[in-house]
């Protein structure tokens, strides 16, 4: 497969890609191993706070490596992560690579949910208005629509989450209020993630369908009077597609590392609530390896998306060239 | 500016905000600070409608006196942003190109990732608080900036005057700051707006999460921090700063949604035209494959393109409808295929097709029996989809053919248009065709039903000399072998000479003559057809005098009067002509004009 990728006509971009790709975790992995050394001051002393004796501070510091040549840091670091080491926890001496792997598994969920959630909702809706107002038809429609999706992309994340808990699990008793406990406890932080995106890819769906329903072909599928339903879906939904499911890709990533205050209100066990931990008590080593994490996970999912659509789209040779 | 619901919303509510923030501490800040150990931690009260924290003070004052700081927060956020983005979209334009690309680079590998992320990393490495939080989201909103920044210089950079600049020796950073930077000012600055919501919504997201502001100071954030602690006891506590914090962000971002637009909005028509149907009195022509008569385009405003169009075309004719752009050759076009636009309203006498009125048409007989052919044929075909499977469509939807049956009829039509291996053609995507071969798929769609009519609009405008012949060769045969009658629309008099049985000859939304295509070099009686045949240029022309043209423009579809629409460009006009409109009248054998000196 990788061998008729990289000898296909595409195969030039998609290397292209992969260079990028490789370079920006490079300047990742440096950037997360400079950020205890841009803490001002000892963050072991910090971490351990003033009262800590100086032996303990020693100690710990002698443990990290702190004491060693910088150079020898950074290979130190280096070889640890290419052998899955990223250090131990602060507070409680656990592995980071252990805490990571088993919170890693929830937040992913949220977030891969979340977005299928949105675009499942988003797109129908944005098609529909944008069929619905084609042409400065129904002026109501197009401005309750401007005003209703940017009204819901505006209002961040943790309010529909603080909204929800309080009215579907304190005051309704329908969902339980924190915490990872079956299927039903995922209902509410999913649907406090889908909200604002909802607005958001329903947005660009409309303008999408919207250029799209302008083209030529569109006309020339409307001459040979197809159903709407073939019309829509068959001629129109896959020309539109490649943009929003660009934004879909980019959502993903963006849920990954934005399901931080989500995971805060409902107490859930992800990568969010432990970084947040993390930085407040001063665990520099967890919160180095959570963003570390965030940070290729977003690189890759974006790599993703570029590879996926420079494979599936087939004008994208063109505008390669 | 103020014409929508959520711009005049966004307005008030920033309005409101910045209010707040200049009234909101002078005001209740005693009262927010008042502590009162008789009621600490309650609830909902006449005193204190969204209760009171753990030291007894007003929430409700609190959240009042909070716009402040929240607002002064998110301003130094947003600022901070701004101005490093800037300097980072800024600096390749002055750095050697070496360094220039290593900071694109780096500006489009930050702006690829999460604003949050980027932000917890400041701020675990400034430190928590405020401090840390405000240089958090700052650093997480100037990718997006510097992005913006490099793409309203790269805008400029070509423009005359930066040029002009550069060809006299201004250096480079003096170009920047004194040509760039104040051109592209206006639009960062209405980028300002969205950013201000951002770091706002920001701002208290990293307070609600302790990572922010810290007692004893506080914003909305932090209010909220504090009340999400005791929601399961009082939820009314978290509504205050909740509401705030949505408030906040819904008018930021409506009203930084209307500044960002406001250069791009359009005027657009207000209502629409009424339709007038002329009453049909004559008989019908059961013959025609196609007959109009009155055909009248309107659009809102009283602009009426087409004005009471009559023609028909007879099975197996080609009829060339020919006119200077404008004179709405095309939307009699698209009226026909029932496919004007909207606001337009089509009205009309008679418009029948194949022997039916078009409004008795089922779908499938419309599908099968018209068939279309636009100008651009990339435009046409649909990129997603592979060349067989757009035209097999019509089979499986109008003909009830299964998909190999379809496929079939595919491949055996795009080889009647002379596709070189047509079935290796089929499975291919429109843009890996060339455009003589596209325009050659689309006609072969048109084949996929049986057409009783082609309308072809501009079929071979798009194309180069050498592929139009064949594409005009081609809709000549394909009209002999299947019967069916062509209507072909073109700005071209010697291509329509060429292909076609009978012209019809069109100037500001009318047909001015009729003729069939043997009486049009030597024939016809219209000043203007006569005049588009003289400014043909032949073997004989002389080349040392400039091409012959008609003197004037044709007036608009709103600017047309009552006389003779080309009368102010005919050299034969008299008074007569300019009051008085000639009728479409006979002239010959199948030959009509409308000119009052044409006897």
């Amino acid at each position: 497969m990788a061998a008729t990728i990289l000898s296909g006509p595409t195969s030039r971009p998609v290397l292209r890609r992969l260079v990028r790709f490789a370079v920006s975790l490079v300047v990742l992995v440096l950037a997360s191993f400079a950020m205890i050394h841009l803490i001002p001051g000892d963050p072991v002393r910090a971490s351990l706070g003033p009262a800590a004796p100086i032996e303990l501070v020693e100690a710990r510091t002698a443990a990290l490596g702190l004491d060693q040549p910088i150079l020898t840091q950074l290979t130190t670091y280096v070889s640890g992560l290419l052998s899955g080491d990223m250090g131990t926890s602060f507070l409680t001496g656990e592995p980071v690579s252990e805490v990571i792997a088993a919170r890693l598994p929830n937040t992913l969920a949220l977030a891969l949910l979340a977005t299928v959630i949105a675009l499942l909702a988003a797109i129908p809706l944005g098609m529909w208005a944008a069929v619905r107002t084609e042409n400065g038809r129904h002026r109501g429609t197009e401005a309750a629509f401007g005003t209703a999706t940017g009204t819901v992309v505006a209002v961040p994340e943790f309010l529909y989450a603080i909204a929800l808990v309080t009215v579907f699990a304190i005051t309704l008793r329908a969902f339980p209020p924190a915490g990872k406990d079956g299927l039903e406890s995922y209902v509410l932080p999913v649907l406090a993630l889908a909200i604002g995106p909802i607005g958001m890819i329903a947005r660009i769906a409309r303008v999408e369908t919207l250029r799209v329903l302008g083209t030529d072909y569109v006309r020339l599928a409307r001459a040979k009077r197809l159903p709407a339903g073939r019309l829509y879906l068959r001629h129109v939904l896959p020309n539109t597609l490649t943009a929003t499911l660009t934004l879909g890709g980019l959502l993903l990533s963006s849920l990954i590392a934005g399901s931080v205050l989500v995971e805060y209100v409902f107490a859930w066990p992800g990568l969010g609530l432990k970084i947040v931990e993390a930085i407040t008590q001063k665990d520099y080593p967890v919160a180095q390896g959570v963003i570390l994490v965030y940070g290729a996970i977003v690189l890759l999912v974006n790599l993703l998306v570029d590879v996926v659509l420079s494979l599936s789209d087939p004008t994208s040779a063109i505008k390669e060239s | 500016m103020l014409r929508t619901p959520s711009a005049i919303a966004g307005t008030v509510l920033v309005g409101l905000m910045v209010v707040l923030a200049v009234i909101g501490p002078p005001i209740w800040g005693d009262q927010a600070d008042l502590i009162d150990a008789g009621a600490i931690l309650q609830g909902s009260s006449a005193a204190h409608p969204l209760g009171t924290d753990n030291l007894g003070r007003d929430l409700l004052a609190r959240v009042l006196v909070a716009g402040r700081f929240s607002l002064l927060l998110a301003l130094a956020a947003a600022l901070i942003g701004a101005v490093a983005g800037v300097v980072l979209g800024a600096l390749p334009s002055v750095l050697p190109t070496r360094l220039a690309r290593l900071v694109t680079g780096a500006v489009n590998a930050l702006v690829a990732f999460p604003g949050l992320l980027l932000a917890m990393f400041t701020a675990v490495v400034a430190g928590l608080g405020a401090r840390g939080a405000v240089l958090g989201i700052g650093v997480a909103i100037a990718p997006g900036f510097a992005r913006l920044t490099q793409t309203l210089a790269a805008s400029v950079a070509g423009a005359d005057y930066v040029s002009a600049a550069r060809m006299l020796g201004v250096p480079r950073r003096r170009i920047l700051v004194r040509h760039v930077l104040p051109n592209i000012a206006e639009p960062l600055i209405l980028n300002l707006t969205q950013a201000l919501g951002g770091a706002l919504l920001g701002l208290a997201g990293m307070s609600f999460l302790g990572l922010g502001v810290q007692p004893p100071s506080y914003d909305w954030g932090r209010l909220l921090f504090d009340g999400f602690g005791r929601i399961y006891v009082t939820p009314v506590v978290a509504i205050g700063p909740a509401v705030a914090v949505a408030l906040a962000g819904i008018g930021f971002n409506l009203l930084g949604d209307t500044l960002a637009r406001r250069a791009a909005r359009t005027t657009v028509p207000g209502k629409k035209a009424t339709t007038s149907v002329a009453a049909d009195t004559d008989k019908p022509d059961e013959g025609a494959v196609l007959e109009v008569k009155d055909l009248t385009v309107t659009f809102p405003g009283g602009v009426t393109p087409v004005r009471q169009l009559s023609l028909s075309v007879r099975p197996g004719e080609i009829v060339g409808v020919v006119g200077e752009s404008g004179s709405g050759k095309s939307l009699t076009a698209a009226a026909i295929g029932g496919l004007v636009p909207y606001p337009g309203t089509v009205g009309y006498g008679r418009l029948r097709l194949c022997g039916k009125d078009v409004t008795e048409l089922s779908r499938k007989e419309l599908g099968t029996s018209l068939a279309m052919v636009f100008q651009d044929p990339m435009a046409s075909l649909n990129p997603a989809l592979k060349v067989g499977g757009q035209l097999a469509e019509v089979a499986v939807v109008h003909q009830g053919a299964t998909r190999a049956e379809a496929r079939g009829r595919a491949v055996d039509r795009l080889g009647h248009v002379h596709l070189p291996e047509p079935d290796k053609q089929a499975k291919k995507h429109p843009h890996e065709l060339s455009g003589g071969m596209r325009q050659r798929a689309v006609i072969a769609m048109g084949l996929m039903g049986t057409p009783r009519l082609i309308i072809a609009d501009e079929p071979t405008t798009a194309l180069d000399v050498t592929v139009q012949r064949q594409i005009l060769r081609l809709l000549r045969e394909v009209t002999e072998e299947t019967g069916s009658a062509a209507l072909f629309i073109s700005h071209d008099i010697a291509v329509v000479g060429e292909l076609c049985d009978r012209v019809v000859v069109m100037y500001a939304g009318r047909v001015v003559e009729e003729l069939p295509v043997d009486r049009l070099a030597t024939g016809a009686a219209h000043p203007y057809t006569r005049a588009l045949i003289t400014s043909l240029p032949d073997m004989d022309t002389d080349r040392t005098l400039p091409l012959a043209s008609i003197p004037g423009r044709q007036p608009g579809p709103a600017e047309v009067g009552d006389g003779c629409a080309f009368a102010p460009r005919c050299a034969l006009a008299t008074d007569r002509c300019s009051t008085e409109r000639p009728l479409l009248s006979v002239y010959g054998d199948a030959h009509q004009v409308a000119c009052w000196e044409a006897k």
